[in-house]
This record gives C-alpha cells, sequence and structure tokens, in this order.
C-alpha cells in the first residue's frame, strides 16, 4: 500500500479532508462496516417451509450457506403470518442446529446403566426384529367366537403431531398391515 | 485500518439539528432517518423480539435465572439482550380512571401516505399496519366502539373485595439511537458511529472496551459484554437495513407493535395513533422519545406508552450526558488543534 | 377472523399459544371488534382483550348455556337463519325426558354400563333408528371422533314444526334445557359477575345477525375435559342460533397445537381410524366388507357419505394394489379390527400391566406430556423394548435412567429390563413434505439441508422398516403375514441415504386411476370398483393434475383475503366449510357487508369468494325426488352437507355419547357439590379401575378438604409442550428457565407462601415442587357462597434440556371424555404447602399420606352416577355389545 492510499484511508485524513469533520459517521465507519451485508443476501439457497411448532402454519424461509443453515425467518409471502413469527418460530434456527441435537444412534440394552453406541443398520434390523418377534407372540387370529381380529396388541405407537402427512400416511399403512392396532398421537391428548 | 481516529476540536453534536443527524455526521445524500415506533398498546409480550434479534446477531444468551418480575425474565437491556420485553403487573387504586382493559383499542388506519410509504421497502415485511392484503380500503372500521364498562380485572368482587383494577402492560425496550447520542460524544476510538439512517452503532472491530459509553448513556442502555469486554448493543441491524431488509425485531413482530420505517413517518403515524387511543378513552396514552426538543434531541427509536414512562422503567426526562460539552470543547480548542497537527506528524512519519 | 364484529376466546389462550395467528385478532379489533376473553387466569390474551371474565375452571357449559338462554328468552336469535339452515323445528320423540327433569340424567342412561341407549333421543317416528342403540361400545372406540368431517346418521323424513311453536320442537327443547341457565346461575356457578355475563351475552347478540357475524375460539382448554366435546357443542349451538356458521367473520374456530395435528386425525395415526375419517373395523359390527361401509355410509341417508364404497374401496386398493380385488373385497379381511379402547391411556395401563411388548414415540414425550407422568413412566418401564425417534434426548428416552421413579426407587436401572433404542430424527428443515395446519390448509415444506449423523426423516424409517420387515417375511405361508406381503410398498428413493419420494407419497394420497396412473382431481372421482386408489379421499385434489397444489405459494398481497392460491385446503381446496350458509336460502347474500358466497341465477352456479361448499349447479330452489338418497337428497337449502338432514345440529339425536344437549357437571375432580344436578360429574365420562390411576375425592363424596384447591395446566409462549423443541433450544429456555405456580395473594397468604420461593403440590398421584409467582393475574373466586381458589402451572416442565422442573402432568389422573377419550387435564384438585418437596421414597409416603386421609382406596374408581340420584333403566333395548 503506498503512502498516498494510506493517507487517504486513514481515518483522521477522511475526517479532516472529508464532509465528516467530527469523525463519527462517514469518516469512522470501519473497513468491516463498509463491507457489512445481510448474510441472508448470500444465501446459496432459500427453501421455502413452514414452522414446525404451533398448528398456525406460518410461512418460513431457511436460508443455507456451504450446507449450513444460516438463517430462518418469517416468510412475507404467507398469507396466513404475513411474515410474522413468534419466539418459537424465530428460533428455528437455534432449534435445528442446536448443540444438544442427537445425531447419533443410542442404545440402553435390557438392565444397563448406560448409553451405547450403536450402528443405524443394525438398529433398524434389531428393531425389525422386535417387531416381527412381538408381533408372532401376541398375534390374534380370531375372537372367541371365531370372528377374524388379524391383530397384535403387543406393539403401540404414540406420534405423529408434529409428523408429515406422508411420513403419517405411511406409518399407519404400515402398522395397520402389520395388524399393529394400538397407533396414537397428540391429538388424543 | 482500526487507527482510532482523533477526536476533532469542534463542537460536539449536541448543537447541531436534530433533524438529520446523519447529514450532520457527514453523510452526503444520506437515505431518510430510520428508526423504530414501539407501539405498547398491541404488545402481547411475545418475546419474539428478543429472539429473533438474537438469531440475527448471534447474540448470546443472557442467563438462566427466574427472576420474578412477571414474565419478564430478562430484566433489562444488556449486551446479551439488545430487546427486552417489561411485564408491568400494575393493581391500580380502586375509582381510577377509566377501565383500562377495555379503554385499549388499537386504533385507526393511518394516513394512507403514510400507508404507502411504509409498503415501500424492499421487500415485503409484513410491517405495514392497516392494510389487508388485497382487501379493500373500505373495510377499516366497520362497527362502532361500543363504549361498554370494562372488564376489569380478575374477580374484584367479593372475597377480592376491595383490591383495584388491574391491568398486565408489555413493552418492547430497545436501544433509543438519540439524536444526541452521549455514547457516541464520549466514545474516544471511533467505535461508536452514526450511520447513513442515522442510527448509532458500535462497530465490534474498533471497540477498545474502554466503557466510557456506558455511563454517558441516559437510558442505561449500552453494556459491556463480560467476557469479551467490548460493548455491545442494538444495531438497529445495519446489515440488514443496508440491504433494504427489515430489522429482524420488527419483522417477526407478530401484532405490529414494533414498526420500522422513516422516522418522519413513524412520527406521523405515531401521532394519529396516540390520537385515537385518547379519543376511545385512554387518556394515559402518550409518546415518549418522539420530541426533536427533549433532553436528547428526540430518540430514533420511540414508543407510545400507556402510563408515565418511569412505569416502565423509562426515565422520565432523559438529558443526553454531554450536554455540557459544547463549551468544554471551545474552551479546549485551541490545544486540540495543536495536538491533531502533532498527530499527522506522527503518523506520517511513523509509516515512512 | 379478521371479518369478525365480536371475537369470543374462551377455553384458549390465543395471545400466549398462537401469537402469529392472533394478529388476526388484533386486525379485526383495529377495525373495531370488541374482544372477549374468559378464562380461569389473565393472560396476555386477557392483556389486550376489550372485556376479561374470569371464570372457575371447569365451569364454561353454565356460562355458555347462560348465553343460549339470553338468547332464547329474548328472542335474539337470527330466526330466518335457525329456521332453514338448523333443526330448531324438528319435532323430538315423546320419549325423550330431559337431564332437566332427572337430576341431570337423559333417558336411555344404563347403569351397568354408565352409557345411553339412544333410542328416546331421536326425531319422532324414528326411536328405533338410532344407528347406535347402545353406546358403550362406541365410547370404547372414541366414535365421536369419525364425526370430525361428517355429522352422525339421522332418519329421511322429520316432522317440523315451522312456528317454532310445538312443545316437543328443537327449539323448545332447547328453550326448556337452559332456562335455569341464568345470569345468577353463572356467577353462582363460574363466578362471574352478572354484570360483566351480561356484557359478554350482549355484545355477542349485537354482533351477530344478518350484518355482522361473530367468531368463537377454542383451543385445548376446552377439549381435555370429561365434558369436552360438550363444551365445544355449547359453543356451536349459540353460533348456529346466531347465524355465524359458514359465514366470513364466524364460527367456532379450534386452535391446535401442534404443526400437523390436524393431519394426524385426517391422515390418522389414531386406533380408531383409518385415513379420511374411515373407521377401523370393529370385530363383532363389521364382519365383511358390506357391513363395513353400510356402517359408514347408512343407506339412504342423504350427503356425501353415500360416496363411502367407492372411499374405503380405494384406501384398500391403495394399500394392497393388485391383490386387493372386487371379488376378495379388495382384501378387506387384512384389516385388524377393534374390540373395545385401545386409546393411549389404555395402552399405558396394559403395560404396566405387562400386556404390551414394545412401544414406538415418534417426536412425542409422554413422560412429559401425557397425564399422569409416573404412569406413563412405569409402563415404558415394562416393556420388553422401545424405540424413541427424536430431534433431542427427551425425558421418555431417559426415564429408566434419570426419572423420578428412579430416585424414589421404583425404577431400578439394573432391574429394568426395557430395551431403548434411540434414533434420532430429521428436523422439518431436513426433510419434505406437507404440514396440514389448523384450518385445514395442507402447505408443503421444501427440504433445505441434509439430516446430520444418523438422523433420519419417518418417511425413510418407516419405509426402510417396512422393506426389512417384509424381505424378513418373504416365503412366509402364514396368512398372518400377508398384509404385509400383499402390501403396496415400492416407493421410488433418492440420495445416498434412499430417502422415500415424499411427492410419490402425497400421489398416492391424493388417488389416481388405476388403469392409467392419472392422478384424480376430486373425490368424486372415486370408484368402487376397483379403478381408483386413494390414500385419504378428503385430500383428493391436492395433487391434481400431476401437480403438487400444497406447494402453491403466490404472495398473499397478490391474492385476495381468502388466498386461494397459497397451498391447498381439504376438501376440494375450500376455505370455509359450509359457506352455503353465508347466502339465505333463495341464494343471496344475508347482506353486502358478509357477502361470501352466492347463486349466479344467470349462469346457474354458485360462485363467490371462495370454492362453494355445495354442489355447484344445484339450484337453491332444487328439492330431491322422493327415495334420493346421498347427495342428491340434499334440498337446494340444506348447507350442511355433511350432516345427514343437512341442517346444523342444535339437538343431537346421535353422534354424541353424553346427551343430545350440553349440560353443565362438574370436572371428575372438583371442589364444588354440582349446583344445578343432583349429578355431580359426567355420568359417562370413561373411567379406569387401575391401581394406579387414583381420583381426588370431590363432593358428595367425604373427604373432599383433603385436596380443596383447583389446579389448571396451560403453555407459554415461550416453550412448546412438553419442552422437547423449548427447553433445548437456549434463546427459548431463558426466557422462562424454571419451572413455577402462579397464586393469588390470597392463597400466597392463606398457605404461607412467598413469592419466588417454593412451593409443592401433591394429588392422590404426584407431589411437584415449582417456585412460586405471587401475581393479581389470579384471583379467588366467589363460588356458591364460598371462595374457591385457582392455582396454574405450565406443563413444560421434566428433567432433560437446558431448563429443567417438575412436570405438572404428573399431577393428573386418568379420566376421559366418553366421546373421544380426550384426558381432562387442565382441571384438578389438589393441596398447596410452602417449601420443597420430599426427596427419595418420602415423596411416595407423602402422596400415600394424602391418599389415606381422602381415603382412597387404590383402584376404585367414583361412582358414575352420584348417590342418590334416580336412576329409570332403559327399556330392553340393547346389551351393551351393541347387538339389538
Amino acid at each position: 500500500m503506498g503512502l498516498r492510499d494510506r493517507l487517504l484511508g486513514w481515518p483522521v485524513y477522511r475526517q479532516l479532508t472529508g464532509t465528516d469533520p467530527l469523525g463519527r459517521g462517514a469518516a469512522a465507519r470501519s473497513t468491516r462496516s463498509a463491507e457489512l451485508t445481510a448474510r441472508t443476501q448470500d444465501a446459496d439457497r432459500v427453501a421455502r417451509s413452514v414452522c414446525p411448532y404451533c398448528a398456525v402454519g406460518c410461512g418460513q424461509r431457511v436460508f443455507v450457506t456451504d450446507e449450513q443453515v444460516t438463517q430462518i425467518e418469517g416468510d412475507p409471502d404467507s398469507p396466513i403470518s404475513r411474515g410474522r413469527l413468534c419466539p418459537k418460530g424465530a428460533a428455528s434456527r437455534s432449534l435445528v442446529t442446536s448443540p444438544l441435537r442427537q445425531t447419533t444412534v443410542r442404545y440402553r440394552r435390557p438392565y444397563g446403566t448406560e448409553w451405547e453406541d450403536l450402528d443405524l443398520d443394525t438398529a433398524l434390523d434389531m428393531i425389525a426384529d422386535r417387531v416381527l418377534a412381538a408381533r408372532a407372540d401376541t398375534w390374534e387370529d380370531t375372537d372367541a367366537e371365531g370372528r377374524p381380529l388379524n391383530r397384535t396388541l403387543g406393539i403401540a405407537s404414540l406420534g405423529g403431531a408434529t409428523l408429515d402427512n406422508e411420513e403419517n400416511y405411511l406409518i399407519k399403512k404400515l402398522f395397520t398391515a402389520m395388524g399393529a392396532l394400538q397407533i396414537e398421537n397428540q391429538a388424543r391428548i | 485500518m482500526a487507527d482510532p481516529p482523533h477526536r476533532p476540536t469542534a463542537p460536539a453534536q449536541s448543537s447541531l439539528p436534530a433533524a438529520d443527524p446523519a447529514a450532520g455526521a457527514g453523510w452526503v445524500d444520506a437515505p431518510p432517518r430510520m428508526g423504530f415506533f414501539t407501539d405498547t398498546s398491541v404488545c402481547i409480550g411475545c418475546k419474539a423480539c428478543e429472539v429473533a434479534c438474537k438469531e440475527w446477531n448471534g447474540v448470546p444468551t443472557s442467563g438462566l435465572d427466574l427472576l420474578g418480575m412477571s414474565y419478564d425474565n430478562t430484566g433489562a437491556l444488556t449486551a446479551n439482550s439488545w430487546r427486552h420485553v417489561a411485564f408491568v403487573e400494575q393493581p391500580r387504586p380502586a375509582g381510577h380512571g377509566t377501565a383500562p382493559v377495555a379503554g385499549n383499542p388499537t386504533g385507526g388506519p393511518a394516513g394512507p401516505a403514510s400507508v404507502a410509504r411504509s409498503a415501500d421497502t424492499v421487500t415485503p415485511t409484513g410491517t405495514e399496519p392497516e392494510v389487508l392484503p388485497g382487501e379493500p380500503p373500505a373495510a377499516a372500521r366497520t362497527t362502532e366502539f361500543l363504549g361498554m364498562p370494562a372488564a376489569g380485572p380478575p374477580g374484584r368482587t367479593g372475597s377480592a373485595e376491595g383490591r383495584s383494577d388491574f391491568r398486565w402492560l408489555m413493552m418492547s425496550d430497545v436501544c433509543k439511537h438519540c439524536t444526541r447520542a452521549g455514547c457516541l460524544d464520549v466514545c474516544p476510538t471511533g467505535a461508536l458511529f452514526r450511520t447513513e439512517f442515522g442510527t448509532v452503532v458500535v462497530q465490534e472491530d474498533i471497540c477498545n472496551g474502554c466503557g466510557y459509553c456506558v455511563s454517558a448513556c441516559p437510558y442505561g442502555v449500552i453494556d459491556r459484554r463480560v467476557d469479551d469486554g467490548r460493548v455491545w448493543k442494538c444495531t438497529l441491524c445495519y446489515d440488514r437495513i443496508g440491504a433494504g431488509l427489515t430489522p429482524a425485531c420488527a419483522q417477526a413482530c407478530p401484532t405490529e407493535s414494533i414498526q420500522y420505517g422513516p422516522l418522519d413517518e413513524l412520527r406521523e403515524r405515531a401521532a394519529v395513533r396516540v390520537a385515537t387511543l385518547r379519543e376511545r378513552g385512554e387518556t394515559q396514552a402518550r409518546l415518549y422519545g418522539h420530541d426533536p426538543d427533549d433532553g436528547v434531541g428526540g430518540d430514533g427509536a420511540f414508543f407510545l406508552l400507556l402510563d408515565e414512562p418511569e412505569v416502565y422503567g423509562l426515565p422520565p426526562d432523559p438529558q443526553v450526558t454531554t450536554r455540557d460539552l459544547p463549551a468544554m470543547w471551545r474552551r479546549a480548542g485551541l490545544a486540540a488543534l495543536a495536538m491533531t497537527a502533532a498527530a499527522v506528524g506522527a503518523f506520517l512519519g511513523g509509516r515512512r | 377472523m379478521a371479518n369478525a364484529d365480536v371475537i369470543v376466546i374462551q377455553g384458549s389462550n390465543m395471545a400466549e399459544a398462537h401469537p402469529v395467528g392472533f394478529q388476526w385478532v388484533m386486525e379485526a379489533k383495529r377495525r373495531g371488534a370488541k374482544v372477549f376473553h374468559v378464562d380461569p387466569r389473565f393472560t396476555r390474551t386477557s392483556a389486550v382483550a376489550d372485556a376479561y371474565l374470569p371464570i372457575r375452571a371447569g365451569t364454561d357449559i353454565a356460562l355458555l348455556g347462560a348465553v343460549v338462554n339470553h338468547i332464547l328468552s329474548n328472542e335474539l336469535d337470527f330466526r330466518e337463519y335457525v329456521l332453514a339452515y338448523t333443526n330448531a323445528a324438528t319435532i323430538v320423540s315423546d320419549d325423550f325426558v330431559d337431564a332437566e327433569d332427572a337430576e341431570g340424567l337423559f333417558s336411555g342412561f344404563d347403569p351397568t354400563t354408565a352409557s345411553y341407549v339412544q333410542d328416546s333421543w331421536q326425531y319422532a317416528g324414528h326411536e328405533r333408528d338410532s344407528g347406535s342403540g347402545h353406546t358403550a361400545r362406541e365410547r370404547e372406540t372414541a366414535a365421536g371422533l369419525r364425526h370430525e368431517s361428517h355429522g352422525a346418521p339421522v332418519a329421511r323424513q322429520v316432522q317440523r314444526d315451522e312456528t317454532l311453536q310445538h312443545p316437543r320442537c328443537v327449539y323448545q327443547i332447547l328453550k326448556r334445557h337452559f332456562a335455569r341457565y341464568t345470569p345468577e346461575m353463572v356467577e353462582r356457578v363460574c363466578g362471574v359477575p352478572r354484570e360483566k355475563f351480561l356484557e359478554l351475552a350482549r355484545a355477542w347478540t349485537e354482533n351477530s345477525g344478518r350484518e355482522r357475524t361473530g367468531c368463537l375460539i377454542y383451543s385445548v382448554g376446552w377439549t381435555q375435559h370429561t365434558v369436552g366435546v360438550q363444551y365445544i357443542r355449547t359453543g356451536a349451538i349459540i353460533q348456529l342460533l346466531l347465524g355465524n356458521v359458514g359465514r366470513p367473520g364466524g364460527g367456532v374456530l379450534a386452535l391446535r397445537g401442534h404443526a400437523s395435528i390436524q393431519g394426524s386425525t385426517d391422515i390418522p395415526t389414531l386406533f380408531n381410524l383409518l385415513p379420511g375419517y374411515l373407521p377401523m373395523p370393529h370385530h363383532a359390527r363389521h364382519p365383511d366388507f358390506d357391513a363395513w361401509v353400510d356402517g359408514i355410509r347408512h343407506p339412504g341417508q342423504k350427503g356425501f357419505w353415500g360416496g363411502a364404497r367407492a372411499y374405503a374401496a380405494s384406501l384398500l386398493k391403495a394399500y394392497w394394489g393388485d391383490a386387493a380385488t372386487a371379488e376378495n373385497d379388495f382384501c378387506y379381511g387384512h384389516l385388524p379390527r377393534l374390540t373395545g379402547d385401545h386409546g393411549t391411556y389404555q395402552q399405558v395401563l396394559n403395560m404396566i400391566d405387562g400386556k404390551v411388548k414394545g412401544y414406538f414415540l415418534l417426536g412425542q414425550n409422554p413422560a412429559v406430556g401425557s397425564a399422569h407422568g409416573r404412569a406413563q413412566r412405569l409402563g415404558m418401564a415394562n416393556l420388553d423394548w422401545l424405540v424413541v425417534r427424536d430431534l433431542f434426548m427427551i425425558e421418555s428416552a431417559t426415564f429408566w435412567q434419570r426419572g423420578p421413579e428412579v430416585a424414589t426407587g421404583e425404577i431400578v436401572p439394573e432391574q429394568c429390563r426395557t430395551e431403548v433404542f434411540f434414533l434420532p430424527a430429521a428436523s422439518h428443515v431436513e426433510k419434505e413434505g406437507t404440514f396440514t395446519q389448523t384450518q385445514r390448509l395442507l402447505q408443503w415444506r421444501e427440504k433445505a439441508v441434509d439430516p446430520p449423523g444418523d438422523a433420519r426423516s419417518e418417511l425413510w424409517f418407516f419405509y426402510h422398516l417396512g422393506r426389512r420387515i417384509r424381505a424378513k417375511l418373504a416365503g412366509s405361508t402364514l396368512p398372518r403375514d400377508r398384509a404385509l406381503l400383499d402390501l403396496t410398498w415400492d416407493y421410488p428413493t433418492h440420495g445416498g441415504d434412499a430417502e422415500p419420494d415424499a411427492e410419490a407419497v402425497l400421489r398416492e394420497i391424493n388417488g389416481y386411476d388405476t388403469t392409467t396412473g392419472r392422478p384424480l382431481s376430486a373425490f368424486t372421482e372415486a370408484r368402487d370398483d376397483g379403478t381408483t386408489a386413494i390414500g385419504c379421499w378428503i385430500y383428493t385434489g391436492v395433487y391434481a393434475d400431476g401437480v403438487n397444489q400444497a406447494a402453491r405459494r403466490r404472495p398473499g398481497h397478490e391474492q385476495d383475503w381468502v388466498a386461494a392460491e397459497w397451498g391447498w385446503a381439504w376438501p376440494a381446496n375450500r376455505r370455509l366449510l359450509y359457506n352455503r350458509a353465508s347466502a339465505d336460502p333463495q341464494g343471496r347474500p344475508w347482506s353486502e357487508r358478509k357477502r361470501y358466497v352466492w347463486w349466479d341465477a344467470e349462469a346457474g352456479r354458485w360462485t363467490g369468494r371462495d370454492v362453494p361448499d355445495f354442489e355447484v349447479s344445484k339450484p337453491p330452489s332444487y328439492r330431491p325426488p322422493e327415495g334420493a338418497t346421498g347427495s342428491a337428497a340434499l334440498a337446494g337449502d340444506d348447507p350442511f352437507i355433511m350432516q345427514s338432514d343437512g341442517k346444523g345440529w342444535l339437538y343431537a339425536p346421535s353422534g354424541v355419547l353424553d346427551g343430545p344437549l350440553p349440560t353443565h357437571y362438574e370436572p371428575a375432580e372438583s371442589p364444588v357439590r354440582n349446583p344445578l344436578y343432583g349429578q355431580q360429574a359426567n355420568p359417562t365420562r370413561k373411567r379406569y379401575d387401575h391401581p394406579v390411576n387414583s381420583t381426588n375425592p370431590s363432593p358428595p363424596q367425604q373427604h373432599d378438604e383433603v385436596f380443596p384447591y383447583v389446579f389448571t395446566v396451560s403453555r407459554l409462549t415461550e416453550h412448546h409442550t412438553a419442552g422437547g423443541m423449548s427447553r433445548t433450544v437456549a434463546p427459548l429456555a431463558e426466557l422462562q428457565p424454571e419451572m413455577f405456580v402462579e397464586v393469588s395473594p390470597e392463597l400466597a397468604a392463606l398457605a404461607g407462601l412467598t413469592h419466588l420461593g417454593w412451593a409443592h403440590l401433591i394429588t392422590a398421584r404426584a407431589a411437584i415442587e415449582a417456585r412460586v409467582l405471587v401475581t393479581d393475574r389470579l384471583v379467588p373466586l366467589a363460588v356458591d357462597g364460598r371462595v374457591i381458589h385457582q392455582l396454574w402451572l405450565p406443563y413444560h416442565f421434566g428433567f432433560e434440556g437446558l431448563v429443567t422442573g417438575d412436570s405438572a402432568n404428573d399431577l393428573f389422573g386418568i379420566t376421559l371424555d366418553p366421546n373421544v377419550l380426550i384426558q381432562e387435564s387442565k382441571i384438578g384438585t389438589c393441596d398447596v404447602r410452602p417449601g420443597r418437596r420430599p426427596t427419595g421414597t418420602a415423596l411416595r409416603d407423602l402422596v400415600q399420606d394424602y391418599r389415606t386421609r381422602a381415603g382412597i382406596v387404590p383402584g376404585a374408581v367414583p361412582p358414575a352416577v352420584t348417590p342418590g340420584v334416580p336412576v329409570e333403566p332403559p327399556g330392553p333395548t340393547g346389551d351393551g355389545e351393541g347387538n339389538p
């Protein structure tokens, strides 16, 4: 950097020669401040989403940079929410990026006192085995009068009110085919 | 290039015209002064503003303490809370004025001009009051206010006899972005500066944590963060508004309690609003920080309150702490000029 | 909502629980609407309402019934609307005896099953075709839920008196039923001063009618009661009498608390339903496909359920594809059968009894969020295995290690055999799919990023679990495995994780022509011959023309206020249900101000701002021919097209199990003797006699003074449900960092509590501790000559997360509404004492001490019928098993 550039860049010089002799505004602005942009402007992409908390269904815009969620804010296009969010909706980025989130499978064996690690594929296989075993142990073909029951009361499920319709559809379809009746969710609670 | 600029020998800004602090700070062709109008009469105390601010600005958590101040567990504006919602549970003496809750309507439409202007931000932010998308204008105010007696307070009869009316006031507080900003006046490093929008912003790359500004703030807003020593406060989302966006708190606010826009227009809107409220019997409704002739030259973030400012924890008559500075500067002028010359010499010499 | 002239919020703390939705209330207020809030506690909603009425928890029917009385005794109903669109003129059977004349029991009560035989409730001349007869089984299967989308069956032709003077017409019955529900009674029962009540009643009636409309908003503050369905019915009666249904600014709006809780009943994860409110078959009642279908559509009925056979066949076709043929009744035999109550609370009691092997928790945290937390945790500790799928390590995953029962010694990790799998779930931005929000609107979410680590969507988990199970069963010849092996289970996947394509699933939900694959556009295209497959018939149209209609996002400011091009609403993208009622019987708008949908005589079709909720070309003058059924039987002025008579029901001859008219009963636990009837509580409430489930005594039982206070629980803005998505998130956790209890200054003085000090609350189930907030927002109420103190607690806290505390739901027992089997968790009785609760075994000793003093015997349930109330056994109609 030449002397001239350095002189021109020096705040005091700008202050003395520019429009801001008091050095309180234009002259005092740092390089960082001058180059500041809204990080949403530089996002790689924006996903149009819906708040996961209550059932008002507020629109959200999810800003992604380098495969990281950098901001979630209200979608002004939504006729329901008009860009606004409540504190929970406004905290959505903290929700999805929370350091407390579990990102690996955890396993507690019967009578165990601590969690253990488990491979996802193994876990899925173990669960499939247990479902089939519970089903076999508790299967009811018919009632006392010989009327069909086609079911197991040995398996229960609770959840779904924060899941997608497509997910609930597959859950209900699979459980029903499995003969598992005791499928419930928050709507009962 | 973070060299601290030296303080000039000139009157402090306190003596400059209040109307356009950006121009007074050397901004040529500055955009209109931007600010917040926080209408506490529609605040539901949800704290979306607090959270949206933290999410955008990466403000750290301010502690997990139950304070017992109604639903306020934030406590105050601090380096780690740039918006703060105050909750005031207010028993009132029996027979005091009109019923507080019923007299809390939300006002008539703003003038068409101000609506149009507030709609003129880059993205529709949802903060334009009174306008339903696609709704014909005739929709506003279709019923008369019935003027019924208030519901008062929960169960003020029977066993609870003798207890007075009750109301629950909520207010989202924020840095006032004063026209005459004490913090800015005393900052020795140039970390605090006046932006082209007329707002007052701390530059984190310059602040050295000297803390002079902390005692200079008449509202007790600006605050040092314990772990890094620097001071932090609301920037009015300098990065967002520079990109034509609405500040995070105003964008989130579900009920338009926090409105963002050109200060002139917000003042116009607020005047209409306070008149409407008074007309509807809210005699205590008042504006706070809107007056360019007050002790800080008017605030860039001003409020509509439903009671005395002290009730909300606001100073009733804030004065810029540096109001005597102009005289002091005049006395010190000559000496400072000499120092400046010396500094120029030192700079050029030092880099050679 | 923004179009309302008056808004009544009751059983909901909308500003706190639905802040962004509340902008529309503020919008209406800005335009001049008056807002009322009725609640046991002064909340952030009350703070901005025009008027606040404090009410004793659990007495809403007394207050609303008095509004009905105010309307009827002053003839303030919207008469033209009431006559044309409700069943006010219909004559009811001679056999009907009102609860007013029988100490709170209606005719037909069967004391052995504590349920009603509804024959005497029917319209005159139809006593034998209630279609349900004995209702004990309906209660077990939560049959009331089926009526989420449609009314219960009723006979074709009914006797009417258009003058409304006949003593047995619904109007007059209603008038007599609520005659004692006076402002004075409201003061006595609810603790609401009569002037306050009259202010509400006047504002509601003055702002309803031809030119004006009023809107009623409720949430779980109404549903979580043993009389919850009747709360809502009372509200609906008011809205029908005032002409506030099917019109802009009107309605009875339920605000639901979870992103897709509406969707999870439409496409249910509920034991008694299949998608689109088709009932899960019952072993005795639905032996074959025809019996099942007829049980839904009731041959000869009016209304759109006439198409039930096509909806049912299409669902089975979607499930079992090529294997489902008309010849094999579309694999109807594959469906499992109900025999009784298989609801979540019955399941938990069965877990405690060792009857359940495995349990899936899918984004749900019953250890904190369900009533009787201790029972929940004890049940989970007695499983073979438990699968928890969640974002965070929630209490329901760690109960065996860190739960309160570990501290009391009731659960010992080394002796607890439950094998626990915790599988991390994908968040809402890490997968694509639709949520259905509270007004039936489906909105598609785009995926933003991949889920981290092992986190996966439920779509992934269940698709791949299903694949594995089917692979393990391949070659099985067991009949029970046919349903799994025949299942259509071949969704396309993408990405390295083989994520199933959610749009492909949505397409199946929408339905398609099985011969061409063309997506269907409307449920009217459904066929019963196997040529259509539809996953959820009420959602047909969401994928019309092969386009994901739920993904439509035309900005709101580019549309009118109905915003029909944002997402997709079921049914048929209709935003306001029963909107035919927004026009008069001749099809003209009731008024210019409230113009919404009307008949365009020149064009010969219904038109307006919304999709008409009516056959679009059926003129107002249409009268059904003799013998017509289904939709053809609905006249041109029958706006309630899913009701079997096309009318709004002021009086429900069937479909509601605890009475054709709402009646004030005290909650299952109350310190107050019912001031209106000898019958104390809902006689048909679902009670569980299990040793873990004790109920505090209520008058006239002895020892009710052991639990002298009323407590109620609800949400804070800053937290979400059981806290799994808020106590784990720093910017939310810090806003409400600790469990607390709110008490009035009077109660604080009485019980020796100090602000910010500790208190503990005790019920027959549990003792929990909380910090004390003394506040004027709670006040003692003068009720029937005594002072009732109410306490309030948030229910968000548990022992995991950034901020922790005891769980309010631990305080509740299990007693349910008979219609939908929702628990009473908005009110209970308790004692409160200063200081922290004991720990370790001393905690159980304290609770046991209270039980002993209250004379509670484990497993003994309070009587259904209050002693002293005369019971007239019903005629020889049913056997309690539903067999005539």
